[in-house]
């Protein structure tokens, strides 16, 4: 009987359900699951794969609710010089289209700390929010420092009005160039330095820093990830080096299920990409990674996956079943 | 017009089983049975908590730790209003964010991939243990010579500890998984010498405790890191001390359990020894050595069509779970053609067993040394239970082994 089995998250396809201009070029997305089920837990600083329908893959992170286990909300930022994801997101996607989305994985957790200081730039407030959200909630001392070119770019000024001074909002029109050596001063001891920005800001916070322990910095750059070869939303093969077979993964079933129905099962429990009972070695192709497990040096080795939800890259993949 | 205040009436259907008595603790199987068939919610008037038996609510309030959290107790005790026996687990008894960090640091350091290193020489301590093993001959109780044996050969060395007072991880755990349940004379019976096991422990887990080498000391790197604070590492370390030796002696029990009554099913390993995962698993779904857990309503709760009022505990039964026919074919059928994926054995979501990799490398090094050299076992004598609260276990599983 498989009536009252859990879902079976086969790729995990979810339903764009609300789209929001929020500021001059950021617009949010709420994402849910289309049957309206639980999605896959998240931290603050985790960012999602969006498997954008023209076949590009971005990563964004993830600023709404983690206690809303129903739905997820990204920032987006329009950008003009980009290769065309952020500008699919602004003029093509819409409420009820359908998206691909793997992870949530988190290479910029938040650690424990009595004091905070937040630095975002721009759209690196998103990973930031809910970081925000959090020290507050654990009642440690915290303040965000938020800077950007003017108000009307600056998104989710209204969420964060309600912590008052603890939030310095810096709008380059109005005040000029901010000194960040000076606004920093020299942190109480055990504070942690959490930035999310451009590449220009978080080389001043480095420098900034450079005095200060190990481990205080903690930053997340926004670096267009260079993926070889978009995403594929077309079939694959999957080779099992060990009894020879090979099957064709189509869109709608995972590797897990595809290997399974060639009467190789591998066990798994999550089935979400979290847990790591299904991790299989990759041995020729390249995976398209979309679990919750592996960092970046992890994901760029290659040499293992986890099929509930990972894809691949590559027309073929040689796993080691 | 008068209002009588009234005490919100009871939704569930009510039950009057201890599911901690030692009748239920010797063969709870009847119990879960009823309790599943009683309704997807069932109210225990003994314990004024709710249980749930079969797969889907059972499933639904694991991962549902938004409105089921952990912070009040994963036990009997609801720490709303009653102190812990112990500092509260940083792992186990925590809910997000506090439980965040801790979980995340050692995810990592017991993750398949890190394990990857232990895999060789667990595998070769196993084919040593089994060889030693049989050479006293073909007939061993083995919960004796095999289950509580190699779990305390491997995993205090991995953990770091010093040789000294391992022998007291055995009876701690037990302990600790007696005290989720209510203060019977299982708990009774612990308390003289937690005092002490619990003091043992604690210094077991200081960074000078632990060899620099092991996962302890990936514990503590961790705190230089940042990653946690220096007040956690220790908690962090207790955790893996608590959690990591009886259940994974209880769990390679059931699977030489499961095939010592299913010939047939060993014949299969035998042949195919990489279905030692699998039968493994499926060991961990059919006897489920965690059998239950609890949690908490954080307000008024709908589950299984019943609202759960804030504050009450909700008793989730695994193992009923992990044989609940609405979900398992066949489910009392010990089986290693069935895909046992997604059995609640080890929990499931935010909590879901840390360690799962751990013991499933550890079962299976048993097993792949057992395949090696035996043709065929059986139960050999009688068996006998052991009762603790949460956990299945056998006290004694005597076998007969039939060289290859
Ligand atoms: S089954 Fe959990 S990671 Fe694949």
């Amino acid at each position: 009987m498989t009536a009252a089995a859990p879902p079976r998250t086969t790729t995990v396809t979810l339903a764009v359900t609300g789209k929001e201009l929020v500021a001059e070029g950021v617009a949010t997305l709420t994402l849910a699951r289309p049957d309206g089920g639980r999605l896959p837990d998240w931290t603050p600083g985790s960012h999602i794969d969006l498997v954008l329908p023209n076949g590009l893959t971005r990563q964004y992170s993830l600023c709404g609710d983690r206690w809303d286990a129903h739905s997820y909300r990204v920032g987006v930022l329009l950008e003009t010089g980009g290769r065309g994801g952020s500008s699919h997101v602004h003029e093509q996607l819409q409420p009820g289209h359908l998206v691909g989305v793997g992870g949530p994985r988190n290479n910029f957790p938040m650690v424990p700390a009595e004091r905070y200081v937040f630095v975002a730039g721009g759209i690196g407030i998103t990973p930031l929010l809910p970081m925000v959200q959090q020290a507050d909630l654990l009642g440690a001392d915290w303040q965000l420092l938020y800077l950007g070119r003017s108000r009307r770019s600056m998104a989710f000024l209204d969420e964060l009005a309600p912590y008052g001074d603890r939030v310095v909002v810096h709008a380059k029109d109005e005040l000029g160039p901010l000194d960040l050596a000076g606004f920093l001063g020299t942190p109480a001891e055990g504070t942690r330095v959490y930035c999310c920005g451009p590449t220009r800001l978080l080389t001043a916070l480095e420098t900034a820093c450079a005095d200060l322990p190990p481990y205080t910095l903690r930053t997340e750059r926004f670096v267009a990830e260079e993926q070889g070869a978009p995403a594929r939303t077309a079939p694959f093969e999957v080779e099992l080096a060990r009894t020879g077979a090979t099957v064709t993964v189509t869109p709608d079933v995972s590797v897990l299920e595809a290997v399974g129905s060639a009467g190789v099962e591998v066990l798994s429990s999550c089935r979400q990409g979290i847990c790591g009972t299904c991790e299989t070695g990759v041995l020729a192709g390249r995976p398209d990674h979309r679990d919750s497990l592996l960092d970046d040096a992890e994901r760029a080795a290659g040499d293992c996956m986890y099929i509930c939800v990972s894809r691949a890259l590559t027309d073929r993949l040689v796993l080691d079943l | 017009m008068t209002v009588t205040p009234e005490a919100p009436a009871i939704e569930a259907p009510t039950s009057d089983v201890d599911p901690f008595s030692h009748e239920v603790l010797e063969d709870p199987m009847p119990m879960h049975e009823e309790l599943r068939e009683a309704g997807p919610v069932v109210y225990l008037r003994r314990y004024d908590i709710y249980a749930v038996a079969r797969y889907q609510e059972v499933h639904a309030a694991l991962t549902d730790w938004q409105e089921f959290p952990s912070a009040d107790g994963v036990g009997l005790s609801n720490f709303r209003y009653e102190k812990p026996w112990r500092p509260p687990s940083l792992l186990l008894e925590a809910d997000p964010p506090r439980h965040d960090a801790p979980r995340r640091v050692l995810s990592k350091i017991l993750g398949p991939r890190a394990l990857r290193k232990l895999r060789e020489d667990w595998f070769a301590d196993a084919e040593v243990l089994v060889d030693e093993v049989l050479s006293n001959g073909p007939e061993f109780d083995a919960v004796e010579s095999l289950s509580s044996v190699f779990p305390l050969r491997v995993f205090p060395d991995a953990v770091g500890l010093l040789p000294d007072g391992r022998e007291n991880l055995l009876p701690y755990g037990d302990h600790a998984f007696n005290a989720f349940g209510p203060a019977n004379d299982l708990v009774a019976k612990g308390e003289p010498r937690v005092a002490e096991l619990a003091g043992w422990v604690g210094s077991r887990c200081a960074r000078e405790a632990l060899t620099d080498d092991g996962f302890g000391a990936a514990i503590w790197a961790a705190s230089d890191r940042g990653e946690i604070t220096p007040q956690q590492a220790p908690l962090v370390v207790r955790s893996l001390l608590t959690a990591g030796v009886d259940t994974t002696v209880h769990g390679i029990s059931a699977v030489l359990y499961g095939l010592a009554t299913h010939p047939e099913e060993w014949q299969r390993l035998r042949a195919n020894p990489a279905l030692a995962r699998v039968a493994f698993d499926e060991a961990v779904r059919w006897e489920s050595p965690v059998q239950t857990f609890f949690r908490t309503a954080n307000r008024d709760v709908q589950l299984g069509g019943t609202t759960v009022p804030d504050g009450k505990k909700v008793l989730m039964f695994l193992a009923a779970a992990n044989r609940d026919p609405r979900r398992w074919e066949d489910p009392d059928r010990f089986d290693l053609t069935r895909d046992p994926s997604g059995h609640v054995g080890f929990g499931m979501g935010i909590h879901q067993c840390v360690g799962q990799h751990v013991a499933r490398l550890e079962a299976e090094a048993v097993l792949h040394a057992l395949a090696r050299r035996v043709e065929s076992f059986e139960v050999a004598g009688a068996t006998r239970r052991h009762h603790n609260n949460t956990l299945r276990a056998f006290d004694s599983l005597p076998l007969r082994m039939h060289l290859a």
